[in-house]
């Protein structure tokens, strides 16, 4: 049992607040990724973690036990470093077996231990080299391996991939998917990429300024973001958020998008309510908005200003009011620059945001279990 | 098609500018073979200027005492001979005062390395109250010539019963070594990134450890260098060493005390014997000196 607990982590540099007030649980064998842009604290956060920077405040706990104060060798973590940290003045087998020989265990037993880790990760004809005489790859490799060697029961992760080119990262990518599915380790996993974190993680945590912004599975993070800036930082194209009007037809809270009233699903009514005669934000997907190349009923025209063929999807840029929204389509629906589509709008897909707060407006929950 | 128009334009440039061009051209050529030729003239000048002296020294300290008389000196030394180097050896004093000064130089070494190496990785490593404070006091202790220095400097010594002391001249040579040692060792600290502290650290050591098998592993043949220089500073180093021993003389104090009243066949053979040991060491930390100053040799 690994599980890790961080408990209200504070930590400043000087007058900069890295981690405000963070509370997070990562279950046994869990995978999770730190995602946000740089300087959000993620790394800081993972380094409270591991023990190389500790917190201010709070308390960190593996497995149980309270590990804030304690130094990385008795917190029984591995970890694979941004730019690998791989000893120079050793072999590649020294490298992995590091950790082992510092724990004493005895030379059978390591050399069974770097030769199967070495083999997962292909660089087993290497152990003899030095790391100088090896590329970015496999010098990565290396550094898995030294981690996955260590067998601790929790793996940590800062940004393994973002040194390599973008071909051997989108491969190393599945492999290390892969990889530590097998392997069973609790793993915190940094990194700013969304598409890494949505790709890998059980769940990602989402960070901004020191803070989490939500937890959640990679497919609730992107369908349902906990506000605008979840929404916007992930995905590509970012998440279209078009201001609404909220007002009162026929009894009954509608809101208006241009020319489009839309009818807000039931659970969501109650919580609109308090919204009348204000704005709120649609926030919708690129890729989970109808486009018809004729009207309808419960549709609102646009004009195409730009349309980007990407192979598997086309990209239209159009302007709803002042707020531009891009919309994925087939690439063989019919558009044209200048043309006009309509836009439905499935109301099961909006996200409700406010506009002052940023955040999503929840629903009503008496109405979801009645 | 806009991209075509160009094409369909005339030429771009008439006879005349292209020459003017190819002018041009051959004129930045030539710069550039002047720069470069005026680069080597000034290496060569530069070597010359250096190595003539030593050469003059070597060839008259291998020819034989007449031949050192002699003038205009010989560019080869023929007859070859050891008889002047043989004569400087057997000098009452020598060979005791060079294995002073080898005594001196090692402890100098030793001292001035086992201090600069825990000074130099707090100063890498370390963000202490007064750092940069001590960054400078380090340094200003070049600042003070030893000649302010030397009279309060013996005066302590033999109060404290320290002077005509082998060791504590090396003690003395040591601390003129000290602010560049500390200083060309913490800039190899920081050359090793911290990252291989820290994955030492994940991997089950200790700080300590972590420093004793990955950092000063790393680190090594910079040290070496700088220790080096130590030794090599402190086998030249004739002030101090004439100020603070009498009986005890190393190498340097004991030729410069005897030079006035021997001849130059003493001289040259002195010269030699003082230039050799250095002539090694820059020849072994070489390629250090260059890594220090970027220069990446194979």
């Amino acid at each position: 049992m690994a599980e890790i607990v961080i408990e209200n982590a504070v930590k400043r540099f000087g007058k900069f607040v890295a981690i405000d007030d963070v509370s997070l649980t990562i279950h046994d064998q869990e995978f999770v990724v730190l995602l946000g842009p740089s300087g959000c604290g993620k790394t800081t956060l993972l380094r409270a973690v591991a023990g190389l920077g500790m917190v201010d405040s709070g308390r960190v706990l593996i497995g149980g036990k309270d590990v804030t104060y304690l130094p990385p060798k008795e917190r029984q973590i591995s970890m694979v470093f941004q730019n690998y940290a791989i000893f120079p003045h050793m072999t590649v087998f020294d490298n992995i077996a590091f950790g082992l020989k510092m724990r004493k265990l005895p030379k059978e037993t390591i050399r069974e231990r770097v030769e199967h880790a070495a083999k997962l990760l292909h660089i087993e004809t290497m152990l003899e080299r030095f790391p100088g005489a090896m590329s970015g790859g496999q010098r990565q490799r290396v550094a898995v391996a030294r981690a996955i060697a260590y067998d601790a029961k929790v793996l940590l992760m800062d940004e393994p991939l973002s040194n390599l080119d973008a071909l051997l990262r989108l491969e190393m990518r599945a492999e290390l998917k892969a990889l530590l599915a097998r392997l069973g380790a609790t793993t915190v996993y940094v990194t700013h990429d969304q598409i890494e974190a949505l790709s890998m993680g059980d769940r990602i945590a989402v960070m901004r300024n020191g803070k989490i912004l939500q937890v959640d599975s990679p497919t609730r993070v992107y369908d349902l973001p906990a506000n605008q800036f979840v929404g916007s930082f992930i995905g590509n194209p970012p998440m279209n958020f078009l201001r609404g009007q909220v007002r009162r037809e026929d009894g009954a809270v509608k809101v208006k998008i241009g020319t489009l009233l839309i009818a807000p699903p039931e659970e969501m009514r109650a919580a609109l309510d308090s919204y009348e005669g204000r704005h709120v934000y649609i926030g919708i997907r690129a890729e989970n908005m109808e486009t018809l190349d004729r009207p309808a009923d419960d549709t609102l025209p646009v004009k195409v200003e730009v349309v980007e063929p990407l192979g598997s999807q086309n990209l239209l840029t159009t302007y709803v009011e002042d707020n531009m929204i891009k919309i994925s389509t087939h690439p063989d629906f019919p558009a044209e620059v200048g043309g006009q589509v309509w836009l439905r709008f499935p109301i099961s897909k909006i996200r409700w945001i406010d506009p002052e707060t940023g955040e999503a407006i929840t629903p009503d929950m008496e109405t979801i279990l009645a | 098609m806009t991209g075509r128009t160009y094409e369909q334009s005339k030429p771009l440039m008439t006879p005349a500018q292209t020459a003017a061009l190819d002018a041009q051209r051959s004129r930045a050529k030539l710069g550039h073979n002047l720069r470069r030729g005026g680069t080597y003239a000034l290496a060569i000048i530069l070597a010359i200027w250096i190595l003539l002296p030593i050469w003059l020294i070597t060839t008259m300290a291998f020819s034989t005492p007449t031949d050192v008389r002699a003038f205009p000196k010989h560019f080869f030394p023929i007859p070859f001979s050891t008889q002047t180097l043989d004569f400087f050896l057997n000098t009452q004093g020598i060979l005791n005062s060079t294995l002073n000064s080898l005594v001196v130089a090692l402890l100098a070494l030793v001292i001035s390395t086992a201090l600069a190496i825990p000074a130099g990785y707090a100063i890498a490593r370390y963000l202490f109250p007064g750092r940069d404070a001590i960054r400078l006091g380090i340094l200003s202790v070049r600042a003070f010539p030893i000649v302010v220095l030397a009279v309060p400097l013996a005066v302590v010594f033999i109060r404290l019963g320290m002077f005509d002391k082998v060791h504590s001249l090396a003690m003395m040579h040591a601390a003129l070594t000290l602010p560049t040692t500390i200083l060309v060792v913490a800039s190899v600290f920081t050359s090793v990134p911290r990252e291989f502290e820290e994955a030492a650290q994940i991997f089950g050591c200790t700080r300590m450890q972590a420093f004793w098998r990955v950092v000063l592993p790393l680190a090594v043949p910079g040290i070496a260098a700088a220790a080096i220089l130590t030794f090599v500073l402190s086998w030249n180093e004739v002030f101090a060493a004439i100020l603070l021993t009498i009986t005890n003389r190393t190498l340097p104090a004991q030729i410069l005390y005897t030079l006035d009243k021997s001849g130059d066949p003493f001289k040259f053979a002195g010269g030699f014997f003082m230039l050799v040991p250095s002539l090694i060491f820059i020849f072994f930390i070489r390629r250090y000196l260059f890594n220090m100053w970027g220069q990446i040799t194979k």
